[in-house]
């Protein structure tokens, strides 16, 4: 079930503060909140919300990883295997004896692997590619406004959920 | 955070060091004292190296307490106010190592360093070696001691000061006497980089005295930051499992952890990097340093790398292990481990050929002279014997004060640390 399927109804807030206090109020009274979009981390909202931890560090890993295994498979192949190399004044030609030489450029791969893999991830799980249409909720949701997604049924009183919404201290409501 | 609920302090009372805990710390001191002695009567050298070695682990934990205490008020960090007193308390055995420092030098300077030997730079002198002549500037005894002497003063003039000023603002203005400790802590980090850097010299680095590395300040220091931030976690762990210090959350031992985790981490970087462009260059002078350590000491050389490398890298990534109390507090002591044997690959192969060129230079068979020392229960009794005095400080002055510092400007920031 993709997300386009659920209905969501947004309450704008404009206090950082707030809006974290909100969730616990709103959801006391049988609101879904599901998210908060904020211009800037907020401290404790993760906990309030509930959210489980995100898993990008463990994609960080296979793809450091990765980067790791290709670039010592490469300096494999190029310095001991195709074209045997006198490192270092040390013709031991063989890759262990060799491997201190190798690690500046593993780590680099590594690193390179890594960030990159994990930014991409990134892009792709937010669908905010170059290129594709981004969803913005309110004008200023990434400059100083906080937006909340609540979960509403076909059925749900879109009344009643914007005057909680308005009293637990959204400056709007949009559904 | 939305809620602003108030957080008691409960740490209002100081440590209470019990008779068990002085008779622990008591026993490992005289396991200590026993060890030296026996350890004497049969090698000097030997005995010299390893008190120099311990000492410098020893002094190294209270120094770089005082430094990361430093660095707290300088960077205005509010984290970690709850965490003041016991890093105050590390810090007050500085002047005790500096005195055992003096006099392990005094006694048995020449033992360790070969620069001491009588005539080691005078033209003409049977025992002339012309590339140590050429370092006289900077090693002769007048300036050696001048600059020893310095250390200690300089050191443990900012610890009592940070301390004084600490104690102080539980009477009164918090906020003042941070101030106050706050341009010192300045004044401290600057002298601290200086000092630190020759003091490394001075220690260690001239115990093979041919040799230099110029990456050596910054690899000293790390190991004893990390060894003292290890001290550190123990401390706290061992307080809070007692049931002191509740204001220190998970949080808080996180921040630590990750303490522990990146300096392990650079500490690999530094030893690699020294490591690295010696034996990439492979230049005759420089790579000695490394061969006596890989073909005498190759399993003790390596194993401190992988012990301060692989385990907190492996074992302390994730963010659920930096927030367990027992693992940090085990993992302290992985670290303590490995760098105490770092500490010996540092001191003991240069000390031993220092040794060894005495017995040379006395005419005895120089093969058989060398010796090259290994770590035997003479070592681990005076490490005890460390380990003791340092747990005895410790604990004897974190029974002065409160364990939280009531008036702390960022008191309030702390208890309600949350990362």
């Amino acid at each position: 079930m993709s997300a386009a399927e659920k209905k969501f109804v947004y309450g704008i807030f404009n206090d950082d503060e707030v809006v974290v206090n909100a969730i616990g109020t709103l959801r006391s009274q049988g609101l879904k909140v599901k998210d908060v979009i904020s211009p800037f981390p907020i401290h404790g909202l993760d906990h309030e919300l509930g959210l489980a931890r995100t898993r990008i560090s463990i994609c960080a890993f296979i793809y450091g990883m990765t980067g790791l295994s290709l670039a010592l498979l490469m300096m494999y192949y190029m310095n001991i295997f195709d074209w045997a190399m006198d490192i270092g004044g040390k013709p031991s030609f063989a890759f262990y004896k060799n491997l201190p030489a190798f690690i500046p450029v593993t780590f680099e791969s590594t690193v390179l692997c890594a960030a990159h893999g994990m930014v991409i991830t990134f892009l792709l799980r937010s669908k905010i590619l170059p290129g594709v249409e981004p969803h913005i909720i309110h004008p200023r949701m990434a400059d100083d406004h906080f937006v909340m997604a609540i979960q509403v049924k076909e059925d749900t009183d879109l009344a009643k959920v914007e005057s909680l919404v308005k009293a637990a201290g959204a400056v709007e409501f949009k559904s | 955070m939305g809620h602003h609920q108030h957080i008691e302090v409960t740490s209002t009372k100081p440590y209470e060091f019990t008779r068990k805990n002085r008779m622990i710390a008591g026993v490992m001191i005289i396991i200590g004292l026993i060890a030296i002695i026996a350890q004497f009567a049969t090698h000097h050298t030997q005995t010299w190296s390893n008190l120099l070695m311990n000492n410098f682990m020893f002094m190294g934990m209270a120094l770089c307490a005082t430094f990361f205490l430093a660095v707290q008020y300088v960077a205005e960090v509010g984290w970690s106010a709850v965490i003041k007193r016991p890093v105050e308390a590390m810090g007050q055995a500085i002047p005790v190592a500096g005195g055992i420092m003096v006099v392990i030098i005094l006694l048995g300077g020449q033992s360790l360093y070969h620069w001491m030997a009588p005539g080691i730079s005078t033209p003409g002198s049977e025992n002339y070696d012309a590339i140590i002549a050429g370092k006289n500037a900077f090693l002769n005894p007048v300036f050696f001691w001048i600059r020893v002497v310095a250390y200690f003063v300089i050191w443990t003039y900012f610890t009592k000061l940070f301390r004084k000023n600490s104690l102080l603002s539980d009477e009164g203005d918090g906020k003042g006497y941070w101030l106050k400790n706050k341009s010192a802590a300045a004044k401290f980090l600057v002298l601290f980089a200086a000092t630190e850097s020759t003091m490394s010299w001075d220690f260690i680095m001239s115990i093979d005295t041919h040799w230099y590395s110029t990456l050596f300040a910054w690899y000293t220091f790390a190991g004893m930051f990390v060894t003292s931030i290890a001290a550190l976690v123990f401390t706290i762990t061992y307080l809070k499992s007692k049931g002191y210090l509740q204001e220190v959350t998970e949080h808080h031992l996180h921040d630590i952890g990750k303490f522990m985790f990146a300096f392990s981490i650079f500490w690999t970087y530094l030893w690699f990097c020294q490591f690295m462009l010696i034996w990439y260059s492979n230049i005759p002078e420089e790579v000695t340093y490394f061969m006596l350590r890989q073909d005498h000491y190759r399993g003790w050389w390596l194993g401190s790398f992988f012990i301060n490398f692989i385990a907190p890298f492996v074992i302390l990534m994730t963010r659920d292990a930096k927030r367990k109390l027992y693992l940090l507090m085990y993992m302290s002591i992985v670290i303590f481990i490995g760098h105490w044997i770092d500490t010996f690959v540092m001191v003991i192969p240069g000390s031993m050929l220092t040794a060894g060129h005495h017995a040379a230079e006395a005419g005895a068979h120089h093969g058989h002279a060398l010796s090259l020392g290994s770590v035997g229960l003479m070592e681990i009794g005076t490490t005890l014997g460390f380990i003791g005095l340092f747990m005895y400080i410790v604990q004897h002055h974190l029974s002065k004060a409160p364990l939280v510092a009531k008036n702390h400007p960022m008191l309030e920031e702390s208890l309600h640390h949350a990362i």
